[in-house]
């Protein structure tokens, strides 16, 4: 999922590029953009801690 | 430009390497120091042969072929289409020298971009899986970015294409740190933390580096490595003139010294005791941050961002180990995409306007770090994720205890520190 957002937010971003002119749209998009980007982040990250704090099984992710 | 002072600058760029190469050993555990330096050494080799095979011809050079396409009716520069092994590079054409002078300080920016992981991977990132990845940075993940900003690409001109200001990174905060620091974070989330890092109801401990005195000789070669890096890419890609060096010099040192005394004050003021290996990481995240301005912003604003690069590092630092777990020995992600993405936006903030107002600098600086995160990062951790699949990046358990030095080099970098019981009998 967080993978998704982040191309998402990429998306989002050049979106606004192509199809936005004013320099305050194009902004806001960009920041929301971001912003979508920065919870993929958040969401992959989140992810990886839980993958680390469930029990282990030999030779797996450690 | 001058071929002089370019060459010159580019041979200080190797200092960077080694310079970094030191203070990811020195952070790291003892018993996997040896790994480290082997590790960066073979990363360095590795890169530099992949780029001038592959990478080079995907990364191009300013006015030199590339791939592009149409979308919506905008023009889309994508990928260089130089010659495969630098074969179309000539060095007897002064009509060439830019070819020539950009594959030249390229083979030595991508070993930085290579041995930056390492220091996220230290203690438990196998040799093979090193060489691996390495070849998947040099020959893809790098050259695609750096065509994007450093070979006309469509970063470079957004002007043209879409009447905003081109992205700009004078010395590499984006092109080579943050496309290095994201690689450390998808690998420190593929292998893991170290054992022992965290008890089983997630609390961190402590791992100390090993040799802070190697870390501060680190710290002053990076420096030095920094100056030529910062020089050599705002010459080669922007065209600075001699006479700006000396600005880059001096905002180089001033933005390094004030991230480093920002961590110092930070760690005083929170712990009532300078922390050493966290001040070097601040010293480290200053050069970062400064490589995105070059020489182009005023030493007042390069103390700055130097300082605000430092307090950004002290606590990115800590909440990336103890709320996300992301367990970073060297501090590579938050010194080299933390600081480096401050850098970039700095320099859209503080930088000047080339073209357009100071709204559109910041939004092309936006554009350019929306594209590391949302599209750099998951190529590189999916390029990661398959490549983990075949060659398995973390060492075995038998591993995390032995160190790396004594598993996969089969002895240590310091077999005098073994006390032998024969030293202490009477003689």
């Amino acid at each position: 999922m967080g993978f998704v957002l982040l191309i998402s937010g990429w998306a989002l971003v050049l979106a606004a590029l192509v199809l936005l002119t004013g320099v305050g749209q194009r902004f806001a998009f960009i920041l929301a953009g971001i912003a979508v980007e920065t919870l993929g982040l958040h969401l992959m990250g989140s992810a990886y801690k839980a993958l680390q704090s469930m029990p282990k099984k030999s030779g797996a992710h450690r | 430009m001058n071929l002089t002072l370019c060459v010159v600058a580019i041979m200080l760029v190797p200092l960077a390497a080694a310079g970094l190469s030191l203070i990811h050993q020195g952070l790291g555990r003892s018993r996997s120091a040896a790994h480290a330096m082997i590790a960066s050494l073979c990363a360095i080799g590795i890169a530099a042969i992949v780029f001038v095979i592959l990478g080079f011809s995907f990364a191009g050079y300013q006015g030199g072929p590339a791939q592009s396409f149409a979308l919506a009716g905008f023009k889309f520069d994508w990928l260089g289409a130089a010659s495969l092994a630098a074969s179309g590079v000539r060095f007897d054409n002064s009509a060439d020298v830019l070819a020539a002078l950009t594959l030249c300080f390229q083979i030595f920016a991508v070993g930085i971009v290579a041995i930056i992981p390492i220091s996220a991977g230290s203690d438990r990132w196998r040799l093979g899986p090193i060489a691996a990845a390495t070849a998947l940075v040099a020959a893809f993940a790098y050259p695609i970015f750096s065509h994007w900003v450093w070979g006309g690409g469509w970063l470079a001109q957004l002007g043209d294409t879409f009447s905003i200001p081109a992205f700009r990174d004078m010395g590499g905060s984006g092109v080579i740190h943050v496309v290095g620091g994201l690689m450390a974070l998808s690998v420190v989330w593929i292998i893991g933390p170290r054992r022992g890092k965290y008890s089983t109801d997630g609390m961190a401990t402590a791992i100390p580096g090993h040799n802070i005195v190697l870390v501060a000789l680190g710290c002053i070669l990076a420096l030095v490595g920094w100056i030529g890096l910062n020089s050599a890419a705002s010459m080669l890609f922007y065209g600075a003139p001699p006479e700006q060096v000396i600005a880059i010099i001096i905002n180089t040192m001033l933005s390094a010294s004030a991230g480093g005394l920002a961590v110092v004050a930070t760690t005083r003021i929170r712990y009532r005791k300078p922390d050493a290996s966290l001040s070097a990481n601040g010293w480290t995240a200053g050069l970062v941050a400064s490589s995105a301005s070059g020489g182009l912003v005023s030493p007042l604003v390069a103390i700055f961002i130097g300082l605000i690069a430092g307090i950004i590092v002290a606590f990115l630092i800590e909440n990336l180990e103890l709320r996300l777990q992301v367990d970073d020995p060297g501090g590579a992600i938050s010194v080299h995409a933390g600081a480096g993405i401050w850098g970039l936006i700095a320099f859209g903030i503080f930088g000047p306007t080339t073209a357009g107002s100071a709204a559109e600098n910041i939004l092309a600086q936006f554009v350019g770090i929306a594209t590391l995160l949302g599209l750099i990062l998951p190529l590189l951790h999916g390029g990661n994720l398959l490549l983990n699949h075949f060659f398995r990046f973390r060492v075995d358990s038998d591993g995390d205890w032995q160190g790396m030095d004594i598993r996969e080099l089969g002895a240590g970098a310091y077999p005098e520190f073994v006390i032998h019981a024969d030293e202490f009998v009477p003689r």
